[in-house]
């Protein structure tokens, strides 16, 4: 396990996202909470990133900033050489379509689609025909393992079905980043290390970016680096390399 | 199917029973604001089925006051008067004091022969000049109390005295829908031989003439002369063109058509904030949902375009429903008030008020749900329980 200070980072063509002394803070009421505080850190190119930390310790704030649903009050977040901070609101959400694909804790899909028009749904912001989208969403399902349920609504899956399914939609438009927030947090052991072992092998196989959020340290295992952000010293960022 | 569609299709369907409830609310009200205006509608009937070159002439201290029939005459000689003719409101009781129609003493040729909106087959036009007590009865009347030609009815005067007796000639209808069918006419000859020997005072007189005139230009300054002529005279007359004298007679009711009015348009409002309530609370419960598209790159605005749609979908089969539900309703209510409604047709109009209602009943009620949605921050959307 190493130890790498905020200066020993990665550099050039390795960086896909790289963050540049971050701040953001919440105003709760009268009061204004800082979560995370000039916070700069790079993320490589085909990396499976867990980030850990107690609760309120920003990791899921990280997260959305560079998922960009979420500004800084201070700072520059880049990915891909885009510095997507300075986009405006509609742009970014073009950015968010073409680059980034989501998994939530509670897998967000809209029950009243079938698992392969949740497939399809981020398609429909493309130029794709209607068949080529059907194909992609087919094929999304596929490498999730779940040819056999493209006509199940959400509510007739098990958890870690429609977390699944999710996976599949977020992988759907071929997006440079996949970003989880705690993936696992609703699911038994053995859903858990199946949808892991997904996000494993799309990280292997097909060199996907993943920044995954979670408490769960079997979950954080299955990730190629930890970083612990750690509550009330937000200006101090352990990373402990596994490889 | 475009994805939009589909996603407001299945979102209509998705709490059905609130979906129902509130298509409930909508086919009421939008079903309640058609029957009202439907009546407010008919009560201004007589006005737009007024015919523009007929002239009624009245006592001019008030229509319930009658003329002498001895002015037709002086009436005639105006000049710009093509023909004149009168009736008298009788105001009889049949069997019931429930059983109210409206009944007028006519002089039967000249007063079918000017409204020609009285659609009177030849035969029965024939037997009521030759039968001196005869009467005609209209459409709607014959089907309530069963009046066949030949029957002999008997009316109780209320303003003349003793009871009448009358042989229904036939049945006339009316000539388009907004023509009063539930009228009864019957020969003034008859009422007024009667009238001189039981009430002398009441005979010879008639309640209004019907003056048609030669030229519609010439409508003002042929009033203008028939009251010229009956001026400083023991009953004096007041001329007005047909339309005139229904507004006036309806202005009596006004208060209560103003009434019903406001009534119509505040079930629609009431619908309105039931309609926003339920789309306030299907917002709130799918803000994560509209939270995850935005994330997943949607535009703000298509999550607004999910709630109009949802919202104006359910407004307009709530609204159609209403629509198509109106005409029977309507009908049905003409026949449970007896005479008082001799009509309520549905007008082209009220149609499209009703379907208008519906589609700003469906966009207001979305405007607010539209804008939380389209505004909320995806991170606080996301944190939203579903």
């Amino acid at each position: 396990m190493t130890v790498l200070s905020i200066s020993d980072r990665p550099t050039g063509a390795d960086v896909l996202i790289a963050l540049s002394d971050v701040s953001k803070s919440y105003r709760r009421g009268a009061q204004i909470v800082p979560v995370l505080s000039r916070l700069t850190f790079d993320i490589r190119r085909k990396e499976f990133l867990a980030l850990m930390g107690p609760s309120g310790s920003g990791k899921s704030t990280m997260l959305n900033l560079i998922a960009g649903i979420d500004s800084p009050d201070h700072g520059s977040i880049t990915v891909g050489g885009e510095d997507i901070t300075l986009l405006p609101e509609a742009e970014l959400a073009d950015w968010r379509a073409a680059n980034v694909g989501f998994i939530f804790q509670f897998y967000n899909l809209m029950p009243v689609l079938t698992a392969l028009e949740n497939v399809e749904l981020p398609l429909t912001l493309t130029s794709l025909g209607r068949r080529d989208r059907r194909d992609r969403a087919q094929l999304a399902l596929s490498l999730v393992g779940l040819s056999d349920r493209v006509k199940h609504l959400p509510s007739e899956l098990s958890g870690g079905q429609q977390q699944r399914v999710a996976i599949a939609r977020a992988i759907v438009t071929d997006p440079t980043v996949l970003v989880a927030d705690e993936p696992t947090g609703d699911l038994d052991r053995q859903s858990a290390k199946e949808v892991l072992e997904i996000m494993q092998r799309l990280n292997r196989d097909m060199g996907k970016t993943i920044v995954m959020v979670t408490h769960d340290h079997r979950a954080a295992a299955h990730a190629k680096r930890i970083m612990n952000l750690e509550k009330g010293d937000l200006s101090y960022l352990v990373e402990q390399r596994l490889e | 199917m475009s994805q939009w569609l589909k996603l407001v299709a299945r979102n209509v369907l998705r709490h059905r029973l609130r979906t129902s409830l509130t298509l409930v609310g909508l086919i009421v009200a939008i079903l309640a604001f058609g029957v009202l205006q439907t009546v407010v509608k008919t009560w201004y009937a007589g006005v737009d089925g007024a015919v523009p070159s007929r002239l009624l002439t009245r006592n001019a201290i008030s229509f319930t006051l009658p003329l002498p029939k001895s002015y037709q005459k002086r009436i005639s000689a105006v000049e710009g008067v093509r023909r004149v003719t009168h009736l008298s409101w009788f105001g009889g009781v049949y069997k019931d004091s429930k059983n109210f129609f409206p009944q007028f003493a006519i002089d039967a040729a000249s007063y079918l022969d000017m409204f020609p909106e009285l659609l009177v087959p030849d035969e029965v036009r024939r037997a009521f000049l030759s039968e001196r007590r005869g009467a005609i009865v209209g459409r709607k009347l014959a089907k309530r109390y069963g009046f066949k030609p030949g029957d002999v009815i008997q009316l109780r005067g209320t303003i003349f005295p003793g009871n009448w007796e009358f042989v229904i000639c036939g049945v006339f209808d009316g000539r388009d829908p907004k023509t009063d069918t539930s009228q009864l006419f019957f020969r003034w000859d008859y009422l007024n031989e009667i009238l001189r020997v039981r009430s002398k005072a009441q005979a010879d007189q008639v309640g209004v003439f019907a003056v048609d005139v030669v030229s519609l230009d010439s409508v003002a300054d042929v009033s203008q002369a028939i009251d010229e002529v009956f001026r400083n005279s023991l009953a004096e007359t007041l001329t007005e063109t047909e339309r005139a004298f229904q507004i006036g007679f309806v202005k009596q009711t006004e208060a209560i058509l103003i009434s019903i009015r406001v009534v119509s348009f505040v079930v629609i409002f009431i619908i309105l904030a039931v309609m926003a309530n339920t789309m306030a609370m299907t917002a709130r419960e799918r803000l994560r949902e509209y939270a995850t598209l935005k994330a997943i790159g949607f535009s703000p605005g298509y999550v607004a375009r999910l709630i109009l749609g949802e919202s104006v979908l359910i407004a307009l089969i709530g609204g159609a429903i209403g629509i198509a539900l109106t005409p029977p309703v309507a009908a049905r209510l003409a026949e449970l008030s007896a005479t008082l409604f001799p009509t309520l047709f549905v007008s082209v109009n009220t149609v499209m008020l009703q379907a208008l209602a519906a589609l700003v009943v469906g966009i207001l009620a979305a405007l607010l749900p539209m804008r939380r949605a389209a505004r909320v921050r995806i991170v606080d959307g996301l944190r939203a329980l579903g």
